[in-house]
């Protein structure tokens, strides 16, 4: 017998699963939301109902985007739903069994349908010199900022491109750190690029003004944003000392942290791992499941909320997830067809607004070539320390794709599992072998989506059945 | 490596290397070890090279760190409790001694 | 439309083709490879890399003997070490009914002629295998056996029949065989292949090529759940099982660990898919740590499962076609064949070049199955 039985497993409590998990249990379906971090909220709205309450005033800081959050955080809390905080799922069976750990004990939680809301990471930065400590993402930073009120010691410096780079400096900025330089690596050709979509972002204005606005503030405050067209390098032996923009004028900043950024990528691991459907986003480099707009997925118990079905935000994160509850509550028969398509009018023009945005963003800001298909000497599987020039050099001995690079190399074979070199090795060897990253394909994903100790699986109850 | 900018909320006691530190209830132990300025959280088990949490959400897995006599954790999902011991890693820190 | 011709066509391209056709063509064949995938991409490049003459069914002792020499020099076969290392198998008793039953089967062995399996006690177990639970109390011990580098041995193998001039038909696999005149015709996607010789090693889809030319071949499909751990810290260096229990266990040079034992999970051979089960994964990882307690807090990284063609008696079938003798059979092996990959290789040679092999075959013919019936 399983441990638990219910209609819908809902994975990640960041907007689309926690509007999910609601729309659903709303709906009259028993829901079951499974998060990894001890309190709700994922990482865009991380600690939200904590700062409320025990730092008021740093919602100010955070902004009101990041506020916003807690709304849904109440929404969660009132709602009839059976919330496993600090669970990790480590297998999605094709069945709709959801195995989990809680860190000493594994287990299975049986459903008729998973809605997955794993979200999105933030895209490596395989530049030299980013495994030395002090050297983390921008996003990194700002959940310092959010869970602990941590601010960097020491002079700063942020590096990449796209609105979560100016908006990490601002924000960091107005917490008092020394932020000494904004290297961007936006080019005049992404702003062609990108002009042909900026009549489309128009409903989506208020980011726009914002971006604007981010940026006018950090000048102001004499932080000196620069160009980096061909990229930077880290300075430092033990730890992070400097960041060296890469070019004929490249200068040096002095600075102890160093924050990258390129933009967010869906977290495809378990969607993968369930072998479904994929695409290729040609503009921002990533593969994304494909999903209809109520987030049904290839297979037809399994839905995908958010942005693991594809980059849009926080806000149409939100609207796509009460879709997704709305689809599986049609799924499982709580609801007509006709009653599904009305209720989601409003979720459905919320996500098309919010979603107006991404067109510009996508082109105004992609991952440039020297992070996509890095120097020979660049790191880029963090776990085995394996270079660019290594991949390659796999591809040319005849290592046709990465799965069998795990072979040549141990890429992907760490304790990250392939998160950080995945979407490398695929440009890498895409271009090594002259074919498109959708013929070269992605590293299969096996169970445990993260490593398990052998004490949390052998504790697993013998009687928990074989689907 | 970092510093708090608001200690509001309850503290506890920690220990990271044998010496004490106080961190605050919600934080990760990743966010504590950086506040106390430990840097490198492991060595790599390939060139023993220094690391230090890079993602803080769980995916890079450069924060693991031996936490309750427990190796291999990723130290920014787990949260600071009263009394928790936590080392730093050297290299591939997984057997625990009887070899 | 015409044609390409081969003399002899290897259906598969897995270690078994692979060696066959690296035999082949050191006799001056000219052979041609025929893989639906790459080569390697199922049992023989994701096994777990067991090099072992320990536990053999007495049938496979003298091909696994014959192999066991041959991987002791492996260089001088695929110019490359296969990451082979002999550093011993060993069959943990772990109470007094399983050391009986590990000496039944030295004895029988020894009575056979062959001395390559001895029973080692508590002290020397424990030396071989430090760690293991107080209750163990000896052990069969086979030196000389060993483990490699599944991956790595596909991809040697590759290369070195590559330089010997093997052609390769890559990303199609065989989907009709029709008898011609002289020889064969193979259907490949939309080409033809014509061949004197034809050898069915297709492993796991082995019978659906014998049943091609109207062979059946009793064949089930098995998808055998491995684990690998972390890096660890160097701390045993043999293959380990156990004398009754399911459990094989080694420690990679990485210092991983390789976590198997025959647990099966899902197997879906048309669709390609093997996937490993979660609650054997769970068996899996209660008999590691009870035979090795200090293992609790290992991290498992990765689970996966190999498709295996698993035959009723657990014997690969080494044979010329019983319906016709242009076309030839090495499929079937049950899950052991990597380690008779190298001597399988060089038996097909002989059957095609010289019509006989010098070792015992007859327990592999493939008339075996409809024996049975009569």
């Amino acid at each position: 017998m399983s441990e638990q039985a219910c209609d819908v497993v809902v994975i990640g409590a960041g907007p689309a699963g926690m509007r999910a998990a609601v729309t659903a249990a709303n709906e009259g379906l028993s829901v079951t939301l499974i998060d990894e971090q001890t309190e709700a909220g994922g990482q865009i709205y991380r600690a939200v109902a904590r700062v409320a309450r025990t730092r008021p005033a740093d919602l100010t800081l955070l902004g009101p985007e990041y506020a916003a959050g807690g709304d849904i955080v109440l929404e969660l809390d009132a709602a009839d739903i059976t919330v496993l905080h600090g669970h990790t799922v480590w297998q999605i069976s094709q069945d709709g069994t959801v195995w989990c750990s809680d860190g000493t004990k594994a287990k299975s939680i049986t459903a008729r349908f998973v809605i997955m809301a794993s979200g999105a990471q933030e895209r490596p930065v395989p530049v030299p010199g980013w495994t030395l400590p002090g050297v983390m993402t921008a996003g990194a930073a700002q959940i310092l900022l959010k869970s602990a009120a941590m601010v960097p010691d020491g002079p700063v410096a942020l590096y990449g491109s796209g609105p979560l780079l100016l908006l990490v400096a601002d924000q960091l900025l107005s917490a008092g750190a020394d932020i000494r330089v904004v290297a961007e690596t936006t080019t005049f050709k992404d702003y062609l690029n990108a002009a042909p979509h900026l009549l489309g972002a128009l409903p989506a204005s208020k980011y726009l003004k914002k971006g604007i606005a981010l940026r006018r503030h950090l000048k102001a405050a004499g932080v000196p944003i620069i160009k980096a067209p061909n990229g930077v390098s880290i300075e430092g032996t033990e730890r992070a000392t400097g960041l060296r923009i890469i070019g004929k004028h490249g200068q040096t900043f002095e600075a102890e942290t160093i924050l990258l950024q390129q933009g967010v990528v869906p977290n495809t691991q378990a969607s993968w791992q369930l072998r479904l459907d994929h695409a290729w986003h040609a503009a921002q480099h990533y593969w994304y499941p494909t999903t209809d707009r109520f987030g049904a997925t290839s297979l037809a118990n399994v839905f995908i909320a958010g942005d693991g079905a594809g980059i849009f935000g926080a806000e149409a994160a939100a609207a796509a997830g009460a879709l997704a509850g709305l689809g599986v509550a049609h799924a499982a028969g709580n609801i007509s067809a006709a009653a599904r398509d009305q209720k989601a009018l409003p979720f459905i023009a919320l996500h098309k607004k919010a979603a107006a945005i991404r067109p510009l963003l996508d082109h105004l800001f992609p991952p440039p070539a020297h992070i996509l298909v890095p120097d020979d000497a660049t790191i880029i599987c963090r776990c085995e320390e394996i270079t660019a020039g290594q991949v390659r050099d796999a591809a040319k001995l005849g290592a046709p794709g990465p799965n069998q690079l795990k072979a040549f190399l141990r890429a992907g074979m760490g304790p990250c599992q392939g998160r950080m070199c995945g979407l490398s090795v695929v440009e890498i060897m895409a271009r090594a072998h002259g074919k498109s990253p959708a013929e070269i394909g992605a590293y299969r994903i096996r169970p445990p989506l993260k490593p398990l100790s052998l004490a949390e699986l052998a504790a697993m109850d013998d009687d928990t059945p074989t689907p | 490596m970092m510093h708090r900018r608001n200690t509001a909320g309850e503290r506890v006691t920690i220990n990271i290397d044998g010496k004490n530190v106080e961190a605050v209830v919600g934080e990760s132990v990743a966010a504590a070890v950086l506040a106390a300025g430990a840097g490198a959280t492991r060595t790599t088990p390939v060139s023993g090279a220094p690391r230090a949490p890079y993602c803080m959400m769980g995916v890079c897995f450069e924060c693991l760190m031996d936490i309750d006599g427990i190796p291999n954790r990723q130290a920014c999902m787990v949260s600071v409790t009263p009394g928790m011991k936590i080392k730093r890693q050297a290299g591939a820190r997984t057997v625990g001694g009887a070899s | 439309m015409s044609a390409r011709h081969t003399e002899i066509a290897i259906i598969g391209g897995g270690l078994q083709g692979l060696s066959t056709a690296l035999h082949l063509a050191q006799r001056g064949r000219r052979v041609l490879v025929i893989e639906a995938h790459h080569p390697g991409r199922f049992a023989s490049g994701v096994n777990a890399g067991g090099v072992r003459r320990l536990g053999r069914d007495p049938a496979e002792i003298p091909l696994a003997m014959a192999a066991s020499e041959m991987w002791h020099s492996i260089e001088d076969l695929v110019d490359d070490d296969c990451g082979f290392r002999a550093v011993g198998q060993l069959k943990i008793a772990e109470d007094d009914d399983d050391l009986r039953k590990l000496e039944a089967r030295a004895t029988m062995v020894r009575d056979l002629g062959y001395d390559h399996e001895e029973i080692i006690d508590q002290k020397q177990m424990r030396a071989l295998a430090p760690g293991v639970h107080a209750r163990a109390v000896g052990g069969l011990w086979c030196a000389g056996d060993g483990s490699a580098d599944p991956m790595r041995t596909v991809q040697a193998f590759y290369r070195k029949v590559q330089k010997l001039g093997v052609d390769f038909n890559l990303g199609h696999g065989v989907s009709a065989i029709a008898r011609t005149g002289t020889g064969w015709q193979l259907s490949i996607g939309d080409a033809q292949i014509t061949s004197d010789i034809v050898i069915n090693c297709a492993g796991a889809w082995g019978n659906k090529i014998a049943a091609m030319i109207g062979e059946e071949v009793p064949l089930e499909t098995h998808a055998l759940t491995m684990m690998v751990s972390e890096r660890t810290p160097h701390f045993i260096d043999p293959v380990c099982g156990l004398a009754s229990r399911k459990l094989s266990f080694k420690q990679t040079p990485e210092g991983t660990l390789l976590i198997g034992g025959a647990h099966l999970g899902y197997a879906d051979r048309d669709a390609g898919v093997a996937e490993p089960d979660p609650i054997k994964m769970a068996i899996s990882a209660k008999t590691v740590t009870e035979v090795f307690p200090h293992l609790t807090n290992v991290r498992i990284a990765r689970a996966w499962a190999g498709l295996e063609g698993m035959t009723p008696d657990r014997l690969p079938i080494i044979s010329p076609s019983k319906v016709d003798g242009s076309f030839f059979h090495a499929f079937g092996f049950s899950a052991h064949g990597f380690q008779l990959s190298p001597v399988v290789g060089r038996i097909m040679a002989s059957l095609i070049c010289d019509g006989t092999s010098n070792l015992p075959l007859h327990p592999f013919r493939i008339e075996r199955f409809s024996d049975d019936k009569n």
